[in-house]
């Protein structure tokens, strides 16, 4: 076993039984996550990038204890999340995005000494750690604020300085900066990037559907998919593996109705991989093309089928590029109908 | 900017004691917080104390009756107490995504029973003294407690067995969904009967007070009367001594389930998923 290593996963995998109309023969499984293999080394920032469903958010229940996994083995500073529970969950902690913990009718201070003690904090350190911390994400001034009086923002502050206040280890961030506005997204992640420069030896294991999110915070990430992980490297890793294929956006004409699959954009030779969004008035195109050239084809192709071109732009791969290349389509498709079913895990 | 020194936290016993505490909080806060349900919680069940005393005057019944009524409504407040703050409470905690949290945390899942134990209790026997006060001046009860420190070992034996059941339905509804809330209104109403919140369960006949001695409230109520009104014991079902043992087995009995329950639930819900669903 590497002592270096925060988590690791090993062929992990989880199976949900779906409930639904209790028929003979009727019962249906989903399979969240399909032999899931993770190292995090000790004091790395490590995404877990991919869509709605793609089984991100099981992975971290299972490493926080709160779901067994059907298969494989999971470990959390070297501890089964199977067998040794209370460990693990004396360095832990978790916090997810559009979080409604807490009591509405306690104050700011009052729900965060509430869970501060469930740690083992004693008053003191509690209000300290408190103070400190609602200082450090800027609501200081509410913490005398009844939490059902907080806007969503300051809410997801307050979950965040929850997470933080028992100094963990370890942290699981799922989906922090969901349904935030631009403002709290920013300093949310502001708040992770300081926090995890101030405690070099601690680990954070974020996910995410944020490409950029992703790629400002990440040391290295993984995309999964479908419960399957499909990559993991570093960002610039990553992108650098589309470096060599040349990556175009296109705004035309419109296209008008969908073709056979014959005549389709992804037909023409040398076309890796084409996304398409219907505009106002016209089409957007994503290309990732196998060289060049091979865009002199696609003009062709687009003019054939009636379209003209409006703007052309060449650019440098992006995150989003490596998700569509690996997976065929772009990140904000949601599979959580085929990957987990009506459970709240995502 | 946070020290950077790590932190001391507490195990073993005294995180148990600070887990109980910090989950009594919220009970205990919110009930100085939100003043209306003083009104609701203390109001609105002396309506229906009273309305039990006028039928008993109505029909002539023995002057003793009101005081039974008085004191089965003042104890009414433990049982719905337990049914809606205590044994759903999880479900509600899963729904607003804090059992999650409490899972997560090293702080002992029965501590934080307990701690909603404790603040249910501290806040309910406001609403039970407030009834018992308001109805006993109302309605001129007289009472002659025969043995003070035995009516509080009764009472305090009474609540023990009350919450560890409270605690035991509490890891079953863990696992449970919105059927939790079917449940406990399933179980308010009968028990009010069978029980005899409002007269003695001795009337209830032998088989019917024996099987409605499993909730803790029939005995205790039933020793806590003989024990105030004193100069009318041929009412009780069993003698006091005899029900505070039943009462103490009971204590034993459902703590211990509680607890074996609450690991075994658990562990059910994080195989099965069911502490991390959300149903709205």
């Amino acid at each position: 076993m590497d002592t270096n290593l925060a988590i690791e996963t090993n062929d992990l995998g989880r199976v949900y039984r779906l409930r639904g109309p209790k028929r003979k023969g009727d019962a249906k499984q989903l399979v969240a996550l399909d032999g899931v293999n993770l190292e995090i080394r000790r004091g790395e920032l490590f995404g877990l990038l991919g869509p709605n469903g793609a089984g991100k958010t099981t992975v971290i229940k299972i490493l926080a204890t709160l779901l067994l996994p059907s298969s494989g083995v999971g470990r959390v500073e070297g501890l089964d999340v199977t067998r040794d529970v209370q460990e693990i969950r004396r360095r832990i902690s978790m916090v997810s995005g559009g979080e409604t913990s807490g009591y509405g009718l306690l104050t700011v201070e009052e729900n965060l000494w509430m869970f501060a003690r469930f740690y083992g904090l004693d008053n003191v350190t509690a209000r300290k750690r408190i103070d400190a911390l609602l200082e450090v994400v800027g609501i200081a001034d509410r913490k005398r604020t009844k939490i059902s009086d907080l806007s969503t923002g300051l809410r997801q502050k307050m979950n965040f300085v929850r997470g933080f206040i028992s100094d963990p280890n370890v942290v699981f961030l799922d989906e922090p900066t969901l349904g935030l506005d631009v403002t709290a997204a920013r300093d949310v992640r502001g708040f992770v990037k300081q926090w995890m420069h101030d405690h070099p030896d601690r680990t954070v294991l974020l996910t995410t559907h944020y490409m950029a999110e992703a790629d400002e915070l990440c040391d290295r990430l993984a995309i999964i998919d479908r419960g399957k992980l499909l990559a993991c490297d570093t960002p610039e890793n990553l992108k650098h593996r589309l470096q060599r294929e040349a990556i175009f956006n296109l705004k035309v004409g419109p296209l008008g109705p969908k073709p056979s699959r014959d005549a389709m954009i992804e037909a023409v030779p040398g076309v890796r991989q084409a996304t398409i969004v219907e505009q106002n008035g016209h089409t957007e195109l994503n290309l990732i093309l196998a060289q060049e050239d091979v865009l002199s084809n696609v003009l062709a192709h687009l003019t054939r089928r009636g379209s003209s071109l409006i703007s052309l732009e060449k650019r440098e791969p992006t995150l989003e590029d490596v998700f569509v290349d690996l997976v065929g389509r772009r990140l904000d498709v949601d599979t959580s109908h085929h990957a987990e079913g009506e459970h709240a895990a995502g | 900017m946070l020290p950077a020194e790590r932190v001391q936290k507490a195990t073993g016993l005294r995180l148990f004691w600070y887990t109980i505490w910090a989950r009594a909080y919220p009970r205990i806060i919110g009930s100085t917080r939100e003043k209306s349900w003083l009104f609701f919680e203390t109001v609105l069940p002396l309506m229906g104390t009273a309305s039990y005393v006028f039928v008993y005057r109505a029909i002539g019944a023995p002057e003793a009756y009101t005081g039974f009524v008085v004191l089965g409504g003042a104890m009414t407040a433990f049982w719905l107490n337990v049914l809606w703050a205590m044994a759903s409470q999880l479900y509600w905690d899963k729904d607003g995504g804090n059992l999650e949290l409490y899972v997560v945390s090293p702080g002992p899942l029965m501590a934080i029973l307990l701690g909603m134990a404790v603040g249910g209790i501290l806040m309910t026997a406001t609403r039970a003294v407030i009834i018992l006060g308001v109805c006993s001046f109302l309605f001129n009860v007289s009472y002659q407690i025969a043995s003070l420190p035995l009516l509080v070992l009764i009472f305090v034996v009474t609540m023990a067995a009350l919450y560890g059941m409270g605690m035991m339905f509490a890891s079953i509804f863990l696992a449970a969904g919105r059927e939790a809330w079917h449940i406990s209104n399933l179980l308010q109403e009968p028990i009010y009967l069978a029980s005899g919140f409002y007269f003695p369960v001795k009337a209830m006949g032998f088989w019917i007070a024996t099987f409605a001695s499993v909730i803790p409230l029939t005995l205790g109520l039933d020793a806590m009367r003989q024990l105030i009104f004193a100069g009318d014991p041929t009412l009780g079902f069993l003698s006091v001594e005899v029900e505070l043992i039943i009462l103490l087995v009971l204590s034993v009995v459902f703590i211990y389930g509680a607890i074996k329950m609450l690991a075994k639930l658990e562990e059910i819900g994080r195989r099965e998923g069911r502490l991390i669903e959300r149903r709205r």
